[in-house]
């Protein structure tokens, strides 16, 4: 952890403002930011873990608490809940086995749900990652999901 | 049905719909219609002062919403005497029905870029920065690419401005220009008090213009065609056109351009349909404006402004569910350092339940109308204040449907 840290802190710089950047470097690679990556990156930026963590907690993309491999938002806008967000809901807990806010146990993908992603136009969407997929209807949603297993 | 009265235009959009950048080099074509586009090379012979004045002649105003003039804000950046001074594009467009921007920076980038640099030009700034919301990390390798080519046009023609792409993590208060300020210096998203303003202590605690996506474009484009062109489009107190975004119960969602100052009735027989019942114009923190005031509502500064969100609603739609799913919305993305704003959104949602279960009696709206008058009083940023807005313009207009 403490190499991987320095990588981001030689890129981003130790200042304040290299905070932000280096969590989501960090949430990028391991989908989390852990107790020990907070630890750590306070130690190297000289700030409390309080500030990391503060910080941190703000933000609905950097997860503090363990998340799969792939995370997936399903946009819970009044246009998605318009165009069929429930069914989506429902796919993805079908074909996931579990439900919104849980991890696979293969430790896969993480469900979730998210306020507007700008797709209003093409509801319902989701973001897998940072891909956002749009227009969706549940055989798509399978297909996708599909893809990802492989 | 098609509207005869709503005036469509392609200011916006028009002329290059390409990400290339070549364009901007003297002499440059535009791939797609052979027009010629040397605009940036040309501003920055001017005088500053001339370009500012053109802006605030044009009467641009901000087009994510707040609608301040923009030339004014040029102005007040550029009178300061500080040397570090910042350019900043808002590109953490969430609000809920809003997808406009992200189409801007998908067909024209280097439209927003030749903006900042302009905007640095006249304020004498030589960094900029593009704040992208976090939703939009899918479109940062293409950026990228057109931000290089971009550098390399300013590059060429001998002048000294760089941009570098922030981004965001998910959340909607840093939409907020001191609240994106905050999160650009690695803090939680909380937007300090005003004054001091932006153009006066920013980004740094430096005097900072930071601008919509849109508003940028709109820049580039009235130096392509002169002030008296854009003046021509919209109404006297809504210079220029818009870039709305459509969705909801439409046959057409989507991302279009019209001139504002339009009457909401047209805007509904062009994009309605047929049995529109409400259109929320300017997301969860707009107006929602009911069938029967769409005639006498004008979109625009004069009338109703907005970001660009329009949300249509028909008859089928529980206005109810559209008010509880905004304020889950605000109760969620409310960053919670002022108690108005943390405690009023909770209150509501509690509220709002209790009297559609009969747990209170219908005159418990009026408290509720009562408390979002104290946030819009008291809150300390535009998202608690605005709160009010759709609250009070859903509940007045629908009551029945709250109650029963």
């Amino acid at each position: 952890m403490k190499e991987n840290i320095e990588i981001l802190t030689k890129k981003f710089g130790r200042n304040r403002e290299a905070l932000i950047p280096i969590l989501q470097a960090i949430v990028e690679k391991n989908s989390y930011l852990s107790e020990e990556a907070m630890n750590e990156v306070a130690k190297q930026l000289d700030i409390s873990a309080a500030q990391v963590y503060g910080t941190a907690s703000f933000y609905s993309f950097l997860d503090t608490v363990p998340r799969g491999k792939n995370i997936i938002r399903v946009c819970k806008s009044i246009i998605a809940e318009m165009k069929g967000k429930k069914e989506i809901i429902k796919t993805l807990e079908n074909v996931l086995k579990i439900k919104v806010g849980e991890t696979t146990p293969d430790n896969m993908f993480t469900l979730l749900e998210t306020n507007d992603i700008g797709w209003s136009d093409q509801e319902p969407s989701m973001l897998i990652n940072d891909q956002p997929y749009t227009n969706l209807t549940s055989e798509k949603v399978i297909r996708i999901i599909n893809e990802y297993r492989k | 049905m098609s509207s005869q009265n709503l005036k469509k235009t392609d200011m916006i959009f028009g002329l290059c719909h390409t990400t290339d950048v070549e364009h901007l080099l003297p002499g440059g074509v535009c791939k797609t219609n052979e027009e010629k586009f040397v605009v940036l090379e040309e501003v920055i012979k001017k005088d500053p002062q001339d370009i500012i004045d053109d802006i605030i002649e044009s009467g641009l105003k901000g087009r994510g919403g707040a609608g301040f003039p923009t030339g004014l804000k040029w102005k007040f950046a550029s009178l300061s005497p500080e040397k570090e001074k910042y350019v900043i594009c808002n590109a953490d467009e969430g609000e809920p029905g809003t997808f406009k921007d992200r189409d801007i920076l998908l067909k024209v980038p280097a439209k927003v870029f030749a903006g900042m640099t302009m905007c640095g030009y006249c304020i004498n700034a030589k960094k900029g920065y593009l704040y992208l919301r976090g939703e939009y990390k899918f479109m940062l390798p293409e950026l990228r690419k057109v931000l290089d080519s971009f550098h390399e046009v300013i590059k060429k023609i001998g002048y000294d401005f760089h941009i570098d792409i922030l981004l965001g993590s998910g959340a909607y208060v840093c939409g907020e220009e001191t609240a994106l300020m905050e999160s650009m210096e690695g803090h939680r998203g909380e937007a300090r008090n005003k004054p001091p303003y932006p153009t006066v202590e920013g980004f740094r605690n430096k005097p900072t213009v930071i601008n919509n996506v849109e508003t940028f474009v709109n820049v580039t484009m009235i130096q392509k065609f002169g002030v008296a062109e854009f003046k021509k489009l919209g109404t006297q107190d809504s210079r220029g056109s818009k870039v709305f975004s459509v969705s909801g119960d439409t046959p057409k969602p989507g991302v279009y351009e019209l001139e504002l100052g339009m009457k909401l009735s047209d805007f509904v027989d062009e994009y309605g349909d047929g049995d529109t019942k409400a259109v929320q114009v300017g997301g969860a923190s707009g107006f929602c404006v009911p069938r029967k005031k769409f005639n006498e509502t004008i979109i625009g500064f004069e009338g109703i402004p907005t970001g660009g969100s329009m949300m249509l609603f028909n008859s089928s739609r529980s206005m109810y569910n559209v008010l509880t799913n905004y304020l889950e919305f605000f109760a969620e993305e409310s960053c919670g350092q002022c108690t108005p704003c943390r405690v009023g959104c909770q209150q509501l949602i509690r509220g709002i339940r209790a009297v559609k279960c009969g747990q209170k009696s219908p005159d418990y709206l009026d408290a509720l109308l009562k408390l979002t008058a104290s946030m819009k009083l008291t809150a300390k940023c535009g998202l608690g204040q605005s709160v009010a807005n759709s609250f009070s313009s859903i509940v007045s207009n629908f009551t029945e449907e709250m109650i029963y």
